[in-house]
């Protein structure tokens, strides 16, 4: 069925129906993630692939227009030939393989098992996924919200939210489609039930992120996915007034400079950076407390960056 | 052998899909959906790796001694967010280049770009008054 999608993809010229296939792909994707597992990256690629992603690019072909034209002939005989070529290198590769789910592959004997035997000992929260990523590997997540951050940064030097300069002067654009949204009835009362469900399983998936899974980052998309529905049903104007976008700016800065705290409040308390055991007297506190606090942090960072991209990415079709 | 490789080798016919996307469509949009594909084949192939038979997710629980590896998953997890804002990233650039164009077609932008620098050379050899009208425009 994926592979189908994807086929499907590759052949459309119509580029909204690419796009939804691609939300669809990422949901097939997303319940294979569950199947084998993976039930936290399960969560974040629902919430970013299905959602947001697809929510940007719709916004930013809105700009720049549907149709892909037909390609021409050298363009596609020479990438299908490269393509195949690596292709079947790649699977000339995989015979060298582990099998899949073999318990003695390499990928579960070098730092894994430790995870797996000590973190409920060392670090404390059930999901190991969430010790591993704030506390073992606190300096990658670190990084990783500081390039969700410069990619923010990216964006709003390129396209400006809340600055909105006129850049190419065209014939007047089909927000109608946005304003008559509100008529929708039935739009509205759905999105009216679901936005505060949404907002507070957000606020849920937050705080309970070291029991089940969830975490920071699936948190921070499933708020922005609340804000970015409103915008969608009443128009970005309103949903502007609520979380004004100069304001908004700040706040990927602010959550970042929270993890960044943390760990430096942990060095002053004696600890290495990061190092959360050394906040309280009880090292198990002080991982608790700690993780949660990053956890805090990557989700305002994360949610403020979505939604400030959204604004940035749908203000300019208006 | 056929089933012990077979989510690899679906992660590679994804992979190749993507990377034919993003060789052969000349809009600009189109690339970003065929970049996006191709991460999310490399994210499959990621979990695949960590998956463990008969594990469960990796959550401790009374009960449950066999998990799947908990650090594809970390990985895995943080690269989702990150490509979202890359994807940002580059729909920002092509909105932009399209504020620039006029089109997102790459063919079409070049055709642009080779005409202005005709435009260019040939306004150079003429008088600098003049070249300096073009630059004001």
């Amino acid at each position: 069925m994926l592979v189908a999608t994807v086929f499907a993809i590759v052949k459309l010229d119509h580029l909204m129906t690419a796009v939804m296939l691609m939300g669809f792909f990422s949901l097939l994707s997303s319940c294979i993630f569950m199947i084998l597992d993976a039930v936290d990256v399960a969560f974040t690629e629902a919430a970013v692939g299905a959602g947001a992603s697809t929510i940007f690019i719709l916004a930013a072909l809105a700009i720049v227009g549907r149709k892909s034209k037909k390609k021409r002939r050298e363009k596609t005989i020479l990438p299908l030939i490269i393509v195949t070529c690596t292709g079947a290198l790649l699977l000339y590769a995989t015979l060298d393989m582990p099998y899949f789910g073999t318990p003695d592959a390499p990928v579960h004997t070098h730092v894994a098992p430790r995870y797996l035997l000590e973190s409920g000992e060392e670090v404390g929260p059930p999901n190991i996924v969430t010790s591993v990523l704030a506390s073992y590997r606190g300096y990658d997540t670190f990084g990783e919200a500081g390039v969700v951050f410069t990619a923010f940064i990216g964006v709003l030097l390129l396209l400006g939210a809340g600055t909105r300069k006129s850049g190419l002067e065209r014939e007047a654009p089909p927000n109608v489609k946005v304003e008559s949204m509100r008529q929708k009835i039935v739009l509205r009362e759905v999105a009216d039930l679901l936005i505060a469900p949404v907002l507070v399983f957000a606020l849920y998936v937050q705080w309970h992120g070291d029991f089940g899974p969830g975490g920071g980052f699936q948190a921070g998309v499933i708020f922005a996915s609340a804000i970015i529905l409103y915008a969608l049903i009443y128009g970005i104007v309103p949903a502007q007034k609520i979380l004004p976008p100069r304001k908004l700016a700040y706040f990927p800065g602010i959550g970042l400079l929270l993890y960044a705290l943390v760990g430096v409040i942990a060095m002053f308390k004696g600890g290495n950076f990061l190092a959360y055991g050394a906040l309280m007297a009880d090292p198990h506190d002080g991982q608790h407390y700690g993780i949660l606090a990053i956890e805090l942090g990557i989700g305002i960072t994360v949610a403020a960056v979505m939604i400030n991209i959204f604004f940035s990415l749908s203000e300019r079709s208006l | 052998m056929i089933v012990g490789l077979f989510n690899y080798w679906i992660v590679i016919v994804l992979m190749m899909a993507g990377l034919y996307i993003v060789m052969s469509s000349g809009h600009l949009v189109k690339k970003i959906i065929g970049l996006n594909v191709f991460q999310t084949s490399v994210f499959i192939f990621f979990i695949s790796m960590g998956a463990v038979d008969g594990g469960t997710a990796p959550i401790l629980k009374d009960g449950f001694t066999v998990f799947s590896n908990p650090l594809p998953h970390v990985l895995i997890l943080t690269a989702i967010v990150v490509g979202v804002a890359t994807t940002a990233l580059g729909l920002a650039i092509s909105v932009r280049v399209f504020e620039a164009y006029g089109t997102v077609e790459e063919d079409e932008i070049l055709a642009i770009d080779r005409d202005n620098r005709e435009r260019e050379i040939s306004v150079s050899t003429v008088v600098t008054e003049s070249s300096q009208n073009e630059r004001d425009q």
